[in-house]
């Protein structure tokens, strides 16, 4: 196990390496000058000037690159030109309002989509399965801000129930931050519901005319049972394979929805970064990301290796 | 019973200040330190924070704010302020000539300042003493004025700003009505009454909230659903929607600045490669197949005022020489004649706003009247500002948000050192011009320079200007007090909630 775990470690310095050059790389492969993009309407050349110098813009990219690594090694992630903030703090700012929403997201997803799915699969052919397709179908193919803004229209314009955009932390006033978050995590949600829904309906069919099923129904189980007990369960398998990858993707933003609902998260930080060439912004968030995502996928090893005896030979 | 009445009685007269007042803004400000800061939507805030010495008035006038009275010495070349006595930052540091001092030479040599072009030539500043100061210049320049309403005339405390080096925009010390509470970048910036302020008499809140929210419709919704008091930039397609509705309303006023096209005329070789950059009739003969109402109309749902100078047609320094062409295809069509290419084709750089795509439709389908084959390169901004620097473009559509002064919308594009001169236009007979406008403190002498230059322009033809927009502001009806400046900042002295 020890072994193992060093192994796994030494992989991750390489992997982190690569993914900060690669990151380092294709951000200067974005067109247009940051200074120029930084130095406001004027152009002052003493102020495109002075930000070349302090980004170290003129000298060589290997150079650059060093720059910027040494201070990610000690921790310093640099300071966002925007708006003079440390880019870890912007981090640590965003990072809870982005899972919350995903959080919720995921929950309305769950919800809606497996009890529609195995409604629509035990019902097969009857008006409640075309209903829940033609839900699926709607999920689907409805973009977010279109659905966004009419929920807006609806439910804080016209109805006047919810607030129409904005965040309030949760240890400020819970209440006034479900009511924030509940429109932009039920469009989010909506559309991976859509495809849980169908996952879920063509798992419950398969796993419902599986013999041990019938065998069930044979012993004379209540169909409640059958279903939820025996059915469901082994359907669930893919669906959580499924959910979990949605919930990475929903991790790393929902720009759209961000946007729609002004939402301070990790999605529109990344995306006005980029737009104003706050490089240290971009930079600083992808690479938090992606460490994100290595730490993950180390973890899900190491309880593979934890809850399959096999793999410890 | 007593108590609670007298309690009863309290809460009832609170609401007239206890309120906060919440401003929708279109774009997320950037840093909030006067001598850094670069964006339009970032003044707006700086208006409730910062004072400067100068204001302006609805008619552009320039009044005095932290300053009371000025004179400019017998050769120009230096200006004394008289400054408002009592005056404190909200630190409790004073207000004084020696802050003043401080603040002008940090705009002028602090790293990374975006003042330092407008104060160029200011070349010493003297604290006479604690309640005058001396701006002494290399040259007379008529914009200083117009300048020091603006973020260059912000004064922020030098104790704080000393002490906070280059964060200082993090959490911003001034003198004006509200003092900095937080800021949640993309989310929120929040404002507290300064109890100390000069003016407090004018103030009507306790708070005021300014959130950034990008999408027009959302922004209104927001206003709608009683979430906002205030929204600034309201899309030109909801005012007939808005103006039905009793509970709000709608302010309108011509902005400082304009929309246009700027033509590379000798910024690169393109410009000799190109007919539309190489020859002054093909140049006209564009303009004349636009037909600017028409742009106005579709493009802006007649929210802007037609234009083809730097400045709208009601400002005092319009060139009245210059006025704007009408449309004329047969006339167009015979000058592509003359200059030997009836079907000339250039490519027109367009950034991805929905203004700008619409724009660069409109006059595609208008210059092909005339024989024009313009094909539309949509760049994202950063991108296309990028391009237009390094001279890699034909025609570009771009917008300029304007300064109170008509220099401050001429000399950066079309002197010939100017560093925002995309054009690369370059006239000694305009620059001289130029150069007349802005040393010249006699408002007759501007004017007759600005036509000369109107005119020497609108043949030369390096921007082809289009329109001038509406700012549209869009509020709950209880709110007044609202003065519509051109400059399109929310002045919240004498803003109230009824």
């Amino acid at each position: 196990m020890g072994k193992y775990l060093l192994q796994r470690l030494a992989t991750i310095i390489p992997t982190l390496f690569f993914v900060s050059v690669l990151i380092f790389g294709l951000q200067q492969l974005l067109p247009g000058d940051p200074a120029i993009a930084l130095a406001g309407e004027e152009r002052d050349p003493e102020t495109i000037r002075y930000l070349r110098e302090k980004f170290h813009l003129d000298e060589p990219l290997p150079v650059r690159y060093w720059h910027w690594a040494s201070g990610v090694l000690k921790g310093d992630l640099g300071d966002s030109v925007r708006i003079q903030k440390p880019v870890g703090e912007l981090i640590l700012e965003k990072l809870p309002v982005t899972l919350q929403l995903a959080a919720m997201a995921m929950a309305i997803a769950l919800l809606i989509g497996i009890t529609a799915g195995v409604i629509s699969a035990v019902k097969k052919d009857s008006w409640w399965d075309y209903g829940a397709n033609l839900f699926a179908l709607w999920g689907l193919s409805t973009p977010n801000f279109w659905l966004g803004i009419l929920l807006i229209l609806v439910f804080a314009v016209q109805l006047g129930w919810l607030p129409a955009s904005g965040y309030v932390s949760p240890f400020e006033d819970l209440k006034a931050n479900l009511a924030a978050m509940i429109m932009p995590a039920f469009v989010l949600g909506n559309a991976i519901a859509a495809v849980l829904m169908r996952h879920t309906r063509s798992a419950m069919l398969q796993v419902l005319s599986s013999d041990y099923v019938r065998t069930a129904r044979a012993k004379g189980l209540d169909e409640r049972v059958v279903i939820l007990k025996h059915a469901l369960r082994n359907a669930l398998i893919p669906i959580i394979t499924l959910g979990a990858l949605e919930f990475g993707t929903l991790l790393s933003g929902a720009v759209l929805t961000e946007q729609v609902f002004t939402i301070p998260g990790f999605g529109k930080l990344i995306v006005d970064a980029v737009f104003n060439r706050d490089y240290l912004v971009v930079q600083g968030v992808v690479l938090f990301t992606a460490t994100v995502y290595i730490t993950l996928n180390l973890v899900a090893d190491l309880a593979y290796f934890v809850v399959n005896p096999r793999m410890r030979h | 019973m007593k108590r609670i009445l007298v309690l009863a009685w309290a809460l009832a007269a609170l609401p007239a200040t206890a309120q906060t007042l919440r401003i929708g803004l279109a774009e997320d400000p950037d840093v909030l330190d006067p001598s850094m800061a670069r964006t339009f939507v970032g003044r707006i805030v700086f208006a409730g924070l910062c004072d400067k010495l100068f204001d302006l008035d609805e008619k552009l006038n320039i009044v005095p704010q932290l300053a009371t009275s000025y004179k400019w010495s017998a050769d120009n070349k230096s200006l004394e302020i008289k400054l408002r006595p009592g005056v404190t930052f909200h630190d409790g540091e004073k207000l004084d000539a020696a802050a003043v001092k401080y603040n002008l030479e940090r705009h002028k040599n602090m790293k990374g300042s975006n003042r330092r072009g407008e104060l160029a030539v200011v070349s010493s500043v003297d604290a006479v003493d604690a309640s005058t100061v001396r701006i002494n210049l290399a040259a007379p320049f008529a914009p200083l004025l117009a300048t020091l309403t603006d973020r260059s005339g912000m004064m922020v405390s030098p104790k704080a700003a000393e002490a906070a080096g280059d964060k200082f925009g993090a959490k911003p010390v001034c003198s004006g009505p509200f003092r900095f509470v937080e800021r949640i970048a993309q989310d929120r910036i929040v404002l507290e009454r300064f109890p100390n302020y000069w003016n407090k008499g004018q103030i009507h809140f306790e708070r005021i909230v300014y959130q950034p929210i990008v999408d027009a419709t959302v922004r209104l919704a927001n206003l709608r659903s009683g979430q906002l008091d205030f929204i600034e930039r309201m899309a030109p397609s909801d005012v007939p929607q808005l103006r039905s509705d009793s509970r709000f309303k709608i302010a309108k006023i011509v902005e400082i600045g304009y929309q246009g096209i700027t033509i590379n005329v000798g910024k690169s070789d393109i410009a000799q490669k190109n007919p539309l950059g190489k020859d002054a009739r093909v140049r006209e003969a564009f303009e004349l197949s636009l037909d600017r109402d028409a742009i106005v109309k579709v493009a802006m749902e007649g929210e802007a005022q037609p234009g083809n100078q730097w400045v709208a047609p009601t400002n005092q320094y319009y060139g009245k020489s210059a006025p704007i062409p009408k449309r004329n295809v047969a006339r167009a069509k015979q000058l592509l004649k003359e200059a030997g290419v009836p079907n000339p084709s250039f490519t027109l750089m367009t950034p991805t706003t929905s203004d700008a795509q619409r724009i660069a439709q409109i006059v595609q389908a208008m210059a092909k009247d005339a024989g024009f084959d313009i094909k539309i390169q949509s760049t994202e901004f950063a991108t296309s500002l990028n391009l237009a620097d390094k001279g890699q473009f034909e025609a570009y559509v771009l917008a300029w948000s304007g300064r109170a002064d008509p220099d401050g919308n001429l000399h950066t594009m079309l002197a010939c050192k100017g560093p925002t001169n995309y054009a690369g236009y370059c006239k000694d007979d305009v620059e001289a011009l130029i150069n007349e406008s802005r040393t010249s403190l006699d408002p007759a002498r501007r004017a007759a320079a600005y036509d000369k230059i109107a005119q020497a322009v609108a043949k030369d033809r390096p921007i082809v200007y289009l329109y001038h927009r509406n700012w549209l502001w869009a509020h709950n009806a209880k709110l007044t007090g609202l003065r519509t400046v051109p400059d399109g900042m929310v002045r919240v002295q004498g803003l109230k909630m009824n």
